[in-house]
């Protein structure tokens, strides 16, 4: 199942124990399924990290370090290398991941395919931005390593393909040099989107990482409320690994433990406890960048009918209006979740070609799977994306319609005709095909 | 820093066992079988911050051993820890109509290993120090329809390993005997295990290095096997040889 566990689409695993394995595992899945599909963590939420076939070829062993040099801060591993583990070694060492997403528990090859950005986007585009190359394995053409210079065209389309061009076997990345583990936080609450939008103007320039909560369940006078957050790597201080790790959600339970009143509550909790004045704290970088990692399988708090996660981008021109229009109807239907996370992206354009940010403001919240979504609420926000002239991102989604995709990514159609004809996921079978 | 040898050491369990140890600070003698697997662990294990030497060896190539010992002792000038890790799971019904295939599972997962000790047992007892682990299986407490061919192998082992521990003991050479229950490595992928009772190799390899760290002499892993192969081993015989395992 997908991070989302929605859509339930059974999936078996096949699982890499060594690259070299890794031919005839492609060789037996076209002759038994006709198509496969690269897994790493799972941490897609929508169906993009689902085989069409049902059948994927498990990444997560391919874990091994292949070399790093500590002097320049490049490092080079397996797909199957998660985040976490790049962490562990580069963290004493001082280096940083240059770009991370909310969870370090994701695969360098998931990184890639889904080019994932953080929260310093606006310095720093998207992780595909320090990929140096990587190690491509495609059925029909064998092993190739692809750089901005070599196998250019597949390179751009890997960056954010989805896991469609090949099984990414390695990948070599830049790290960012941090003089301390620590980070200098910043938060600050607001009180409607224009404060938001003003402090965004002042603060992001000023600081590494930005990224802001906001209240989707406000409604009149408090829409658009929120808590502003920034940071920056302290210029001192310890280097070391952190990983908190509480007991974690132990079970699925059969409703969702998200609902309008619990939301309501806990969001008007979060708000009045934020500080009204700019308030600065020093702190470890795992609570600030991996609030969520410290509740494992914390997804599994939206009951068994599982969740769907809505991240959008509204270009800059009308981003005020965009987000203040999908907040209003997020609102009205009393659904949405606690953590909705509101964030500026930046103009560093990444060379993948299906990537997802823009310069723009991106929105994302989770909602507890119902039949309500599809119906009702999500075809209305998809109206005001499309209307923005926004778009929707592929690693989060398990509903946007084909022609919505295709009118968003116009180079759909590039990536489509480099897929490597062995791999198919049920997101690109939905959207493309 | 630990100086390490493991044999074996691109089994799954063994792999997991060195990133604790380079975690610590290690300095690895790795000796495995396939040259590009080795590659692979062993310039893992060098980005954690180990050193590491490996050597190419068969473990059924009893001959080699000596030399393979004599190298891994001279690459650290002297060894603390030697983890004797390779194996196969042999197909059980393919050895019940093939006598040499049956031998040479035999061989491997149990004659291999107790070449390796005997010869390593002496070097460290001239050294007067070190521990020495072997890596058995639950499956030696009980022979089993299902593959007393690799049970049995490794109860050979086992068996071994409890004389010489008893000698070893003199010299202040420790000897873990660990002994897995149902792990989730590439040995044994395919196979139906049931999922509440299979363990990950870094599970079993934190309690293995915690181990042989402090000498354990019998070690299983997870550690619920204990109390489960006592009663297994509590079985009479009469009823055993009647129940499906």
């Amino acid at each position: 199942m997908s991070w989302g566990r929605y859509p339930p689409l059974p999936q078996r695993a096949r699982a890499a124990n060594w690259c070299g394995g890794l031919p005839a595992l492609l060789a037996s899945a076209a002759k038994e399924k006709g198509s496969t599909l690269a897994h790493g963590e799972g941490r897609s939420y929508g169906d993009s990290c689902l085989a069409a076939s049902g059948e994927v070829i498990a990444m997560r062993r391919l874990d091994r370090f292949l070399d790093a040099d500590w002097s320049s801060g490049v490092l080079r591993a397996e797909a199957g290398t998660t985040l976490a583990d790049i962490l562990a070694v580069a963290v004493p060492r001082g280096w940083f991941l240059p770009v991370t997403p909310g969870t370090k528990f994701v695969t360098l090859g998931g990184a890639i395919a889904n080019d994932v950005h953080g929260k310093n986007h606006h310095r720093r585009g998207t992780f595909g931005r320090h990929v140096r190359r990587f190690g491509l394995l495609r059925s029909d053409r064998g092993r190739l390593v692809c750089a901005p210079d070599a196998e250019p065209a597949l390179f751009a389309a890997t960056i954010g393909g989805l896991g469609l061009t090949g099984l990414i076997e390695w990948a070599e990345i830049q790290l960012m040099p941090i003089a301390s583990s620590h980070v200098d936080g910043l938060a600050v609450r607001f009180g409607d989107l224009g404060e938001f939008f003003a402090l965004s103007a002042e603060l992001d320039e000023r600081h590494e990482f930005c990224v802001s909560w906001v209240d989707c369940a406000a409604r009149g006078k408090t829409a658009g409320r929120g808590v502003y957050m920034a940071g920056d790597f302290a210029s001192d201080g310890p280097r070391a690994v952190e990983n908190r790790r509480r007991p974690g959600v132990p079970l699925t339970p059969p409703v969702s433990l998200v609902n309008a009143w619990s939301l309501r509550a806990f969001n008007a909790i979060y708000w009045r406890k934020a500080s009204a004045k700019r308030r600065y704290v020093r702190g470890g970088y795992d609570p600030f960048f991996y609030p969520l990692d410290a509740l494992p399988n914390w997804n599994r708090i939206y009951g068994i009918k599982g969740f769907q996660q809505y991240q959008a981008l509204i270009p800059d021109a009308e981003a005020r209006a965009g987000v203040q229009a999908l907040l209003d109807a997020i609102a009205r239907s009393g659904k949405g979740s606690f953590l909705a996370v509101l964030k500026r992206c930046g103009g560093d354009a990444s060379p993948g070609l299906l990537s997802f940010p823009r310069p723009g403001v991106t929105l994302a919240l989770d909602f507890p799977h119902s039949g309500h979504l599809e119906d009702a609420l999500f075809p209305r926000l998809d109206a005001i994306v499309h209307e923005a002239g926004g778009r929707l991102y592929p690693a989060k989604d398990a509903h946007m319609k084909g022609e919505d995709f295709r009118r968003a990514y116009p180079d759909w159609e590039k990536l489509a005709a480099l897929r490597d004809p062995l791999l198919l996921s049920h997101f690109w079978k939905r959207v493309a095909q | 820093m630990k100086r390490i040898l493991i044999v074996g050491a691109t089994s799954a369990i063994a792999m997991a066992c060195a990133r604790l140890w380079a975690a610590e600070g290690a300095r690895f003698f790795l000796a495995a079988r396939d040259a590009e697997k080795l590659a692979a662990l062993a310039g893992d294990l060098r980005v954690r911050g180990a050193d590491v030497a490996s050597f190419q060896m068969d473990a059924n190539d009893v001959a080699a051993h000596a030399g393979m010992i004599e190298q891994a002792f001279q690459a650290w000038q002297g060894l603390d820890i030697a983890l004797i890790a390779h194996g196969t799971l042999p197909d059980q019904s393919a050895c019940e109509r093939d006598a040499a295939l049956t031998l040479r599972e035999f061989s491997t997962n149990g004659l291999s290993a107790i070449a390796l000790l005997t010869s390593l047992a002496n070097r460290f007892e001239r050294q007067q120090g070190g521990a020495l682990a072997v890596i058995t299986s639950v499956a030696g407490d009980r022979g089993r329809p299902s593959n007393y061919v690799y049970g049995s192998a490794k109860a050979a082992v086992s068996v071994f390993c409890e004389g010489l521990r008893a000698r070893l003991s003199r010299a202040g050479v420790a000897l873990t005997d660990i002994r897995p229950g149902f792990v989730a490595t590439p040995m044994t992928q395919g196979l139906p295990l049931p999922k509440r009772l299979t363990a990950t190799p870094e599970a079993v390899a934190k309690r293995i290095v915690a181990g042989i760290a402090r000498k354990a002499d019998v070690l299983y892993a997870p550690f619920f096997w204990f109390p489960i192969m006592l009663a297994i081993r509590c079985i009479p015989g009469a009823l055993f040889k009647r129940m499906k395992l």
